[in-house]
């Protein structure tokens, strides 16, 4: 599969990924390199094997629907760089791609 | 020239579970910010989701009623995103392998039956919810961080803004019937995406199609799918081209704002999950849940109409919650008269629910006390004037009626023997009633019921005392 410039570009703004304009050569010949070494998979002979996108030994793991308080604010809100009120502060960011 | 519409619609549905959908978080409304998540929620190294059984369960509800094929096996997926809202950077929903697919709602739209299909149905994860403030930041709460979500996708069958209320008002009664989702889109417990697009009459290709996302009632869907229309119609007309767009419905102008152009699919990158193992739905826990499944509003209207005589406007008043239709169908379980338990239940206690502003679920009468005061009505041990002294005791404090009209003395006099006296007597102290009545003045009975109602605080039956007034008088 070829990597160009163009793909890692448009990757890097989906990722929000900002890549000096001086390194997008050597980023785009490293990716080559990782998703070439990924392509070796496909040489492999899958005849008869069924499709799967899993490979654990389970399936239809569910819990039961009870809820737990954590009471565990205080201490996920040490992740977040500033706060206001219990709330994560981030800047204003209006263009989203697509409202969920 | 003549255009066609066709019309389409994403709707989100928040299904009614106690914790989320991967994690234990409990799913709560009015809570503090960022005070009912846990390490899952926040994606922090090395947590896996654990799927809630009854986000499946209430979603294979809804594909049920939807007449949908539920897959036997299922598989979640990662649908990428920046955004604050979400500290995963995905979201993980359902792509390659949903919940259902191919079902139908049956719809009433200009006086003709119309079957609008549903393209498929699947279960994923609602985002946080971000406040945007003025000073340039955003506050992110991630209480709303995994509550459970059934997405409903129709066929773009849908020809115009009438059908599309149609289909929206039908497939909301259809959810909320089975109990799965409160649909109060007010809420946000239901949501709305809708998309348009037109062509000239004749032609195949579909047009351009413009989305617009979280309408907030179903008139202004309709308001804005005949806005679009009329726009990119003239957009057409005037020799130009319908833009890949998403637009804005604007309440004040009642106009749709263009939002943002897209250009192409948006890339989300969607792969499978690899955190949650393929979920193997059996036929055995479908029949399982389909033997749970609640009666649905047409099936009850059915009943309420055909075989209790009710108008289709009580019934359907009785239909507007599954909450009040349960209570009447529990009342009416319980001994009540069916139509007068409507009676009841439309006048009395909807009012009570609008004057206090409360719903059934906060109010102390049940189905049973409800039933059993219909009963003393019905079998004249009170009159329907004490009832609504009864009717108050018991709505507000829960009180038994049978003991409450025992206990006050309110038993509806009707016995003869009791009440021919007290008629002859007041009759005899009212001549110029007596007068009245003969001069053909029907008021006078009217004011010597009156004065018997006084005497007995109420309790005299108005039917006996009626009649015997008449044959006291008649005897003047």
């Amino acid at each position: 599969m070829e990597i160009t410039e163009d793909t890692i570009k448009h990757v890097a703004t989906l990722s929000r990924l900002e890549i000096d304009e001086k390194d997008i050569g050597k980023v785009t010949e490293q990716m080559s390199s990782i998703i070439n070494m990924a392509d070796q998979l496909s040489e492999v002979n899958t005849d008869g094997v069924k499709e799967t996108v899993q490979v654990v030994d389970r399936d239809t793991v569910f819990r039961e629907d009870k809820p737990e308080h954590w009471q565990d604010r205080d201490e996920l809100m040490k992740n977040v760089p500033d706060q206001a009120n219990g709330f994560i502060k981030v800047p204003v960011i209006i263009n989203k791609d697509e409202d969920e | 020239m003549n255009f066609k519409s066709t019309i389409g619609f994403e709707v989100h549905f928040e299904l009614k579970t106690k914790s989320k959908i991967f994690s234990p978080s409990p799913v709560s409304y009015g809570a503090k910010p960022n005070t009912e998540t846990n390490v899952i929620d926040w994606a922090m190294p090395g947590v896996l989701p654990y799927v809630n059984k009854d986000v499946y369960r209430l979603g294979i509800m809804v594909a049920l009623a939807t007449h949908a094929h539920i897959l036997p096996t299922t598989h979640f997926d990662r649908k990428n995103y920046y955004y604050p809202d979400s500290p995963k950077a995905y979201q993980i929903t359902q792509f390659f392998q949903p919940l259902a697919r191919d079902g139908y709602v049956e719809i009433e739209s200009h006086g003709k039956k119309k079957r609008i299909g549903i393209h498929e149905m699947h279960i994923e994860e609602d985002a946080g919810k971000n406040t945007h403030g003025t000073n340039g930041y955003s506050y992110v709460d991630l209480n709303r961080q995994g509550v459970p979500l059934l997405e409903v996708v129709s066929e773009p069958e849908i020809a115009d803004p009438d059908e599309g209320y149609a289909y929206l008002e039908k497939l909301r009664k259809i959810v909320q019937f089975t109990g799965a989702s409160d649909v109060k889109m007010e809420e946000g417990s239901m949501r709305v995406d809708t998309n348009i697009s037109i062509r000239p009459a004749g032609q195949k290709e579909l047009g351009t199609k413009v989305e617009m996302k979280n309408l907030n009632s179903f008139e202004h869907v309709r308001k804005s799918l005949a806005y679009e229309e009329k726009r990119q119609a003239q957009v057409l007309l005037s020799g130009g081209r319908v833009q890949l767009s998403t637009r804005r419905f604007d309440e004040a102008t009642g106009k749709t704002v263009l939002e943002r152009v897209k250009e192409g699919d948006a890339d989300y990158r969607y792969f499978p999950e690899p955190d949650i193992a393929p979920d193997h739905i059996s036929q055995e826990w479908i029949d399982e849940i389909k033997s749970t499944l609640p009666r649905s509003a047409e099936e009850r209207y059915n009943q309420y109409v055909n075989e209790f005589g009710l108008k289709e406007y009580d019934a359907n008043v009785l239909l507007q919650t599954k909450e009040s239709s349960d209570f009447f169908d529990q009342t009416v379980a319980a001994g009540a008269d069916p139509q007068l338990a409507a009676n009841w239940m439309n006048t009395q206690v909807n009012g009570y629910l609008n004057d206090n502003r409360v719903e059934l679920a906060d109010i102390k009468l049940t189905p049973e006390h409800l039933a059993a005061m219909i009963k003393l009505i019905k079998d004249g041990t009170i009159s329907s004037k004490i009832a609504k002294k009864v009717f108050a005791e018991t709505i507000a404090n829960g009180t038994d009626p049978k003991k409450y009209v025992e206990d006050k003395g309110m038993v509806q006099l009707s016995d003869t023997s009791v009440l021919a006296p007290m008629v002859k007597e007041v009759v005899d102290n009212n001549p110029q009633s007596v007068e009245d009545f003969k001069n053909g003045k029907d008021r006078a009975i009217g004011y010597l019921v009156g004065q018997l109602m006084k005497q007995t605080k109420g309790k005299a039956n108005p039917k006996v005392i009626n009649k015997l007034l008449n044959e006291e008088l008649q005897k003047r």
